[in-house]
């Protein structure tokens, strides 16, 4: 797109020497807390407390993460975190693909209905305590359903999709139809194989979303040790040094923390052990998202 | 959402327009079991969709009553506009409303414009493949949860070893490093900054679609004229992404006092909170830790009614302004 290089003037010339700089910063700025934080977790903890580990660690060291991983939370956490990003990343996707499908036949009955229903839910949310007090009232606080029920249908999942089904032509569905296939075949067999780039982009949002929630651990499942996730046991472990932090967490998670202070470079471990798994993936389905946000932007 | 409503009135083309009851009755049974499997794959998320977005609409007569977790609706006592009174006659309701207004403010101008002129500079840029890098790199903070985030912006800003102390120190701006994270009167710009860090990337991608479907023969007609590369970003640019930019913006006001609670109770600490409660921090502290559910919920209802007028005010506004409209 950038406009070829011929006649360039000197103001051109000079707004390509700001531009890189610029763009420079906005690369370091954005590397160099990863960097760092990942130096740190490679230092021994004792000498990290002396500080100046920027780039590179100053007495390589592995026994952080040994450390860490003989922490049972930490565990725990990520068997909850995995769990909860297959389970939650599965349904979501069904659940808005099948949506999508039946809001994308013109002749269905229920179409405007439905997706009135959806779209109001963009604008309003009930708020923090009639949501507590419904996931109460259903029994879901203190149990593993409470990470995946309420977050299952997302209406801009839900448009992203349809739009995306809308695209594709009708004529393959008629003749399904001509050959005696009913409108679930036609959707498992025809427009689930044909939507593969779209449920990418889906899947994607989905998983991250997943992997990086720890709001619903700490409301409602923040005293079942079994059920916390690794994000959550990221956190108490952050905020074991800035006390009193978060105005409102009980008494005994508090007293919990204050008897373990982690050091700096465990904290940076854990930090890492967190990041990691996004980091692995996200390259790989760039080209996905990209697709996905621009066809959010055309339709939302 | 135009197109969520335009298609349905093509739905009902087919059936004649004064058929008899009977008969029509009969069509629509017809219909519906050739359209069974259709009901069958909606119908159980619509119900899915009411208890968990729309049931909690219906905890909102919470707040006009001393709401009592062991009794039933009808054994509620109702008490009016008590607890709202309450609220506004609250001191610490003021100041919290301060501070949402105040990051929320703060966070949509400066989280609007950078990933604007983000998206223009990088469009600029003439090697493909530092493009390619930086545009990569930017999205990455995205991908990593509030809580990492915390975690490293506290590391960045703290006194022993954060690299922004360190650099202030070494070309003596400051003689001693600054305690970032305890200054209230700082707090807001940490959590703006942190948003930028985290987003700017990210929220780009859909600028950089649009000036993509800029037609590049403006471009040169401008060059023909004379024009140089920042008179093409004023004059072109710019203008090319104007829909985009209302859209977003009318997007971003409706949501303007919902900014959530995730960064403020994870970059918060006791020493900063008069800066760092928010309406939904209030709401969870002051309502549901104490057990006040009648009370928290007023809070909640004031934020919602706040984000709807706001977001047809700006509706409104850009409407006469632009000519444009997202509902």
């Amino acid at each position: 797109m950038a406009n070829k290089a011929f006649n360039a003037t000197r103001g051109d010339k000079l707004f390509d020497i700001f531009n890189i700089l610029a763009m420079t910063l906005v690369l370091i700025v954005t590397l160099y807390p990863f960097l760092n934080v990942l130096a740190i977790s490679l230092n021994n903890s004792t000498d990290t407390v002396r500080g100046g580990i920027y780039l590179w660690p100053r007495e390589f060291t592995l026994q952080n993460y040994k450390t860490i991983f003989q922490y049972e939370g930490l565990l725990q956490g990520l068997q909850i975190s995995i769990l909860r990003t297959i389970v939650g990343t599965v349904l979501g996707l069904i659940s808005s693909s099948m949506i999508a499908f039946t809001l994308s036949r013109p002749d269905f009955g229920l179409r405007k209905f439905v997706s009135t229903t959806l779209a109001l839910t963009m604008y309003f949310s009930g708020g923090l305590i009639p949501v507590y007090l419904l996931m109460r009232d259903l029994h879901l606080i203190g149990t593993f359903w409470v990470y995946v029920l309420p977050g299952m249908i997302s209406a801009f999942n839900v448009f992203i999709i349809r739009s995306f089904i809308d695209g594709l032509p009708y004529a393959l569905q008629e003749s399904a139809k001509l050959d005696g296939a009913n409108d679930f075949t036609i959707y498992y067999k025809i427009i689930l194989p044909l939507c593969k780039p779209v449920l990418a982009t889906i899947a994607l949002f989905l998983a991250v979303g997943q992997w990086n929630a720890w709001l619903d651990t700490y409301l409602y499942n923040g005293s079942k040790a079994h059920l916390t996730t690794l994000q959550y046991e990221l956190m108490k472990v952050l905020q074991s040094t800035q006390q009193g932090s978060g105005a409102g967490r009980n008494a005994n998670d508090m007293a919990q923390q204050m008897t373990q202070i982690s050091p700096e470079s465990i904290k940076m471990a854990i930090t890492i052990v967190v990041t990691v798994p996004i980091l692995i993936v996200y390259p790989f389905l760039q080209k996905y998202f990209v697709g996905g946000m621009t066809l959010g932007a055309v339709k939302a | 959402m135009e197109t969520l409503t335009e298609k349905s009135a093509s739905a009902k083309k087919s059936s004649d327009p004064n058929p008899p009851t009977q008969n029509r009755r009969n069509r629509i049974w017809e219909s519906m079991k050739q359209q069974k499997y259709l009901y069958l794959m909606s119908l159980p998320f619509v119900v899915w969709v009411f208890v968990f977005n729309y049931l909690p609409l219906w905890g909102w007569t919470m707040a006009f009553q001393n709401y009592k977790p062991a009794r039933s609706f009808g054994d509620q006592e109702w008490v009016g506009f008590k607890h709202f009174v309450e609220l506004f006659s609250d001191d610490r309701f003021y100041l919290v409303l301060r501070n949402t207004l105040a990051m929320s403010l703060m966070g949509l101008i400066v989280g609007f414009v950078v990933p604007i002129f983000f998206a223009i500079l990088l469009n600029e840029m003439r090697g493909m493949f530092f493009k390619r890098a930086v545009q990569t790199v930017s999205y990455l903070p995205h991908f990593v949860s509030w809580v990492v985030v915390a975690g490293i912006i506290t590391k960045m800003l703290s006194t022993d070893g954060g690299i922004i102390n360190d650099i202030l120190v070494n070309l003596n701006i400051i003689d001693q490093p600054i305690q970032f994270m305890a200054k209230g009167n700082l707090f807001w710009y940490i959590v703006t900054a942190s948003d930028v860090w985290k987003e700017t990337g990210w929220n780009a991608i859909i600028y950089l679609a649009a000036i993509t479907g800029i037609d590049q023969e403006l471009y040169e007609a401008s060059r023909v004229d004379g024009a140089n590369r920042w008179r093409q970003m004023w004059h072109i640019t710019l203008p090319g992404i104007r829909t985009t930019i209302s859209v977003l913006l009318i997007m971003s006001i409706g949501h303007l006092v919902s900014i959530g609670m995730e960064k403020q109770l994870l970059l918060g600490n006791s020493l900063v909170t008069d800066y760092a409660e928010v309406l939904d921090l209030y709401a969870l502290n002051y309502g549901l830790n104490m057990g006040r559910f009648s009370y928290g919920t007023a809070i909640g209802i004031f934020n919602s009614v706040v984000s709807i007028i706001l977001l047809f005010t700006a509706n409104g506004l850009f409407k006469k302004i632009t000519k444009e409209s997202i509902m």
